[in-house]
Order: C-alpha cells, then structure tokens, then sequence
C-alpha cells in the first residue's frame, strides 16, 4: 500500500519513464481505488501528451547570458 | 513594472524563450532564429523611447520580431531570380517526372491546421513556464524539453532526487492549472 503523496511521485516519474516496474504496479493499484489520484495521473498523461505535441524549443543558458550581456552594453 | 515602461533587463528570462519558439516556427533553424532574437531586443532598445505602452511588452517584442521575419527572408531571396517559383517535373526522389501540379495540397485535409495550433500550444505553455518561479521552471525546462537525466539535473542545480521530484510535481501542476485558464477555456 502506498499513501497519494507516493503515488503522485511515481507518477510524476511515470510521464518521464523513469518509474520502475514495481512502482508502476503499485501505482495502479492505488488508482484504483483513489479517486484524486486517478483525475490527476489523467491530467498528468495528459500534460505530458500536449508538451510532446507542442515541439518546445529553448534557448540555452549560454545564449541567454550572452544574449543579456548584449542588452546591458546597448542600454 | 508601469504600465508604460519598458524592463530592458527582464526581457531575456521572460521572453526569450517565447519569441525564440515564435521565430523556430518561421524560419525553421534555431541558429538563426536565435540571431533574430538578439536583434529584436536590440532593436526594441533603440525604438524603447516610441514604446507608447498601449500594447504589452511581449507583444510589442513580438511585432519587432515579424518584421525581423520578413526581413529575413527578404534578405535570402535578395538575389535577383531567387524568389522565382519554377514549375517544372519533379526531379528528385519516388516521384520523379510527376508533374508538380499533382503535389499540390489536398484542399479538403485539416492536417494544416495541426501545424498552425500546435505552434499556438507551444506559445501557451511557453507562457505558462514563465509564470513559474524560477526554481521550478528551470527544473522542468531540463527535464521535459532539454530531456537531461534526472542525476545531471541534480548535479548541475546541486539538489538531491526527490528535491527534483518535489519540484517537479509543483510545476506539473502549476502548468496544469495555467493551460486550463489559457489553453482549453480560450
């Protein structure tokens, strides 16, 4: 038996797949008959589905403080 | 902030990653897009005193960055004879000798639109990510889009794993919460 707070780690885990296969079977065993958990794991996957569809692109830390540097010398 | 007044010294880490995925889209080379980026700050810079404040900032960045767009492509296709469409048979690939009439769209798919509204999606959680504190939103930047292991991410922001995780669900909900108001209910 697992309490919410676990299953929402696992889960959490899951979107990355990163969860083990013996907390994926605990995790569906608390869904079962966790109603919270259950409506949120559904907007987790969810999440997870939208970000993946989205093709998010960042710029990375380098960039960005070069790119700051360029703006403080411009002021 | 005044409702008039620029923050020249904000604009990276709130904009930066917005008007870069605005520019991926368009041009399609992170190189460049990243290059119109800077210059759309810059730019911003130097017409900051004609900022009448009747529009948000990031939408006044952005309508510097379409034209740094159009500049763009004006610019590559410069040359004379460039921006000429030629029709002609194909001549590459499976459907060589087919005339380029038959790869013309298929007026009744929606497939288009997907495109069109999955840039929309990227915009929205862009803006979403920069309303986390910073904290968070660094966290899950590396682990949902530059997809970092778990242990990198940890080494780097000198964290221990389930820090990351606790950290990550405040995001993931924070998100959740932000794409309701701005994504499904628009």
């Amino acid at each position: 038996m697992i309490n919410c707070e676990k299953a929402s780690t696992i889960c959490n885990k899951k979107q990355y797949k990163e969860a083990t296969l013996l907390e994926q079977i605990k995790l569906s065993f608390h869904l079962l008959y966790c109603k919270t958990c259950s409506a949120f794991s559904k907007k987790n996957k969810k999440l997870t589905i939208l970000c993946n569809k989205a093709n998010l692109y960042n710029l990375s830390e380098q960039a960005k403080v070069k790119m700051k540097e360029t703006i403080e010398r411009n002021i | 902030m005044t409702e008039n007044n620029l923050n020249p010294d904000s604009w990276v880490d709130q904009y930066a990653d917005y008007l870069f995925n605005y520019a991926v889209a368009r041009v399609s080379d992170a190189e460049i897009a990243k290059d119109l980026v800077q210059e759309t700050f810059l730019a911003g810079l130097k017409s900051a005193k004609n900022f009448q404040g009747a529009a948000a900032e990031r939408t006044w960045l952005i309508a510097i960055l379409k034209r740094k767009v159009i500049d763009h492509y004006r610019k590559i296709n410069s040359k004379k004879g460039k921006a000429e469409v030629r029709i002609t048979y194909r001549d590459q690939g499976d459907s060589a000798g087919d005339w380029l009439e038959e790869n013309v769209a298929d007026p009744f798919s929606t497939l288009e639109n997907d495109e069109i509204e999955n840039e929309e999606l990227g915009l929205a959680i862009q803006e979403c990510i920069s309303k986390l504190p910073k904290k968070q939103s660094a966290v899950f930047v590396m682990k949902t889009i530059q997809g970092l292991s778990t242990e990198d991410i940890c080494n780097e922001l000198g964290i221990n794993p389930s820090n990351l995780w606790v950290m990550v669900h405040r995001a993931r909900t924070n998100l959740m919460g932000c794409l309701n108001e701005n994504w499904f209910k628009l």
